[in-house]
């Protein structure tokens, strides 16, 4: 079990040492976004903007038009909530350098209940054009995720959890921007996980086993652009597909895939997702089970899909 | 007061201890001798009205709360568990005598503004009092709402800084500075008021001056100690949004006067 943000942090010092071009901007938050290490290793290229989200989103973009990598972190809901309008104007429109790296995603913030838990971040920065949007799997993923942002060209927006979560990826993996991977093969049913959901979906599908289902596990790391091929194929061999997703099941992953599978290959669907509601106070593993987020749900959605399969 | 949020912080294992604490004296003043306000008054606009608009120091917002009579005293230990009232950041429709939803930095004025326009429109003379966190003063939102104030005149609403010179990643004024922060506000058009926001004399006066004040809004720019009343969390940066532990919380009722 590791953080994301963790590898966050070391993958920016990473990149601090071999891109000269490279700058983090942090709103009062860098122990917990753990920008705080690029802080102390490159002062000169690391600038706390304070409590001003919507500010270190524009200044973000000025440093781009500069000639600058920007990295600009806080908590996903701040970044993607408060900062949206600068997000999409100042950063996306023109196409800048910019990638939003942020933390504190979703139900698993805990304790500081609904003000924090952004279960819509995916969605808002989705549906800006130009910007990629990407949700590792798990800490490894993340440290890759964000070096290969930081090759491509444009804006990318990075979510990442504050829990520790397993690990499910290797650290020989390649992280290639739009590529979904195929984590467990299978041709009963596809389990497409997303983030945090994707170690749930391992687990059922082992649960499944037990009821002679054969799940086929994806890891959609990228949401966008949606790799619609490896989800076509998965429609196509398994003929039903479960979604889930740490996010709100309005305007979210499941929504997309949908949408795609729609228009390519229509295929019976259940989407294991946060249900339209906002959420509490609580640990995380606890919420988790409390708003229908863990193996048991998506082995039931599982179950029930592969009952209208085509 | 205080040991109630400590007793709260530590049963939750996480929240925010240093915050709480150094606007105890404030929230204490307003609950308890300034503001008209009552569990049977909640549904009426003819009261007083407070939003804390640095929300993470909702412990001790609950403290006064429950100690008001608007939840059973028992219940605060709930703070941050699943399915309780008592959520990590103000809640207004979970918690009974919660004004407003607050959480995310530097919207309470605004809010303040809105709910002080209102009363005024229907001839209430009642105050809205906004606390705010020195560190919050970097949202651009703040400054907006300072201009709205007095542009229309609020004379109904008191801003409270809860000038402990700390947020998260450090000192404000190494973070993000805000000095001069008295011309800043007046500048914006503001009635200034100073005072030492752990003084209790201190604090009851200047509200009590800030209440007769007219013809604009009024900012109480109050210097406090982060973690007041707790040796090790005084001026200790470490202890904004963590708990204490076992021997820490002992050490820290011990101090508060109470047993652990
Ligand atoms: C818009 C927004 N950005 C960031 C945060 C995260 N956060 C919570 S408390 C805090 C520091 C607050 O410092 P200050 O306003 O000085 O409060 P105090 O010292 O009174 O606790 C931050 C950055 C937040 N709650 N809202
Ligand atoms: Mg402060």
């Amino acid at each position: 079990m590791e953080s994301q943000r963790k590898n966050y942090g070391k993958a920016l010092v990473e990149l601090g040492r071999t891109r000269k071009d490279v700058v983090v901007l942090d709103a009062d938050l860098s122990g917990s976004t753990r920008t705080a290490e690029f802080g102390k290793t490159f002062p000169d290229r690391f600038f706390n903007c304070g409590i001003a989200e919507q500010n270190m989103m524009g200044t973000a973009a000025g440093l781009a038009v500069g000639g600058m990598t920007v990295f600009a972190s806080t908590f996903a809901v701040f970044a993607t909530g408060r900062a949206y309008d600068q997000v999409r104007q100042s950063i996306a429109y023109p196409d800048l350098d910019v990638k939003i790296v942020a933390s504190h995603a979703g139900i698993t913030v805990g304790g500081d209940g609904a003000s924090h838990q952004t279960m819509e971040d995916i969605a808002l920065m989705n549906a800006i054009p130009n910007m990629t949007v990407i949700v590792p799997a798990d800490g490894p993923e993340t440290y890759r995720a964000v070096l290969a942002v930081a090759e491509a060209r444009g804006p990318a927006y990075i979510r990442m959890g504050r829990s520790d979560v397993p690990i499910i990826t290797s650290k020989d993996d390649v992280f290639s921007i739009g590529k979904a991977s195929t984590l467990r093969e299978g041709n009963d049913v596809a389990l497409v996980g997303v983030g945090q959901m994707v170690a749930p979906c391992l687990l059922a599908a082992e649960g499944l086993k037990a009821k002679g289902i054969n799940a086929r596990v994806i890891n959609l790391s990228t949401i966008k652009p949606l790799d619609v091929e490896t989800l076509e194929k998965a429609a196509r061999d398994c003929g039903c597909v479960v979604t889930a997703e740490e996010h709100n099941i309005v305007s979210g992953v499941g929504t997309m895939v949908a949408a795609a599978l729609a228009e390519r290959y229509p295929t019976p669907m259940e989407r294991v997702a946060m249900q339209d509601v906002f959420g509490q106070s609580g640990e995380s593993d606890e919420l988790m089970r409390e708003y229908g987020l863990s193996e048991k749900e998506v082995i039931a959605a599982a179950i029930k899909v592969t009952e209208r399969r085509k | 007061m205080r040991r109630h949020v400590i007793e709260m912080v530590h049963a939750a294992g996480s929240g925010h201890p240093g915050g709480s604490l150094s606007s105890a004296d404030i929230v204490t003043a307003l609950f308890f001798e300034v503001m008209e306000h009552s569990p049977e008054l909640e549904s009426s606009q003819d009261r007083d009205h407070f939003i804390l608009s640095k929300g993470h120091a909702a412990p001790v917002y609950y403290a006064a709360l429950a100690e008001s009579g608007y939840f059973p005293v028992e219940e605060l230990i709930t703070l941050r568990q699943l399915h309780s009232r008592l959520q990590g950041h103000p809640s207004r429709v979970k918690t009974p005598g919660v004004e407003m939803s607050t959480g995310s930095l530097g919207q309470g004025l605004s809010v303040a503004n809105g709910l002080a326009l209102a009363l005024r429109s229907q001839g209430l003379g009642r105050t809205v009092y906004c606390l705010c966190g020195d560190g919050e003063m970097a949202e651009g939102q703040v400054w907006e709402a300072a201009m709205f104030a007095s542009h229309y005149h609020l004379d109904n609403v008191i801003a409270i800084v809860d000038r402990n010179g700390l947020q998260i990643d450090g000192r404000t004024e190494d973070v993000m500075a805000l000095e001069p922060l008295g011309d800043k506000w007046r500048a914006f058009g503001w009635n200034v008021l100073f005072m030492d926001g752990n003084d209790m004399w201190q604090v009851l006066e200047t509200l009590e001056e800030a209440r007769r004040h007219k013809g604009s809004p009024t900012v109480i720019i109050a210097r406090t100690v982060k973690g007041k009343g707790v040796s090790f969390m005084e001026n200790n940066v470490g202890f904004h949004g963590k708990a204490p532990n076992d021997k820490e919380y002992e050490q820290a009722m011990r101090e508060l006067g109470g047993s652990a």
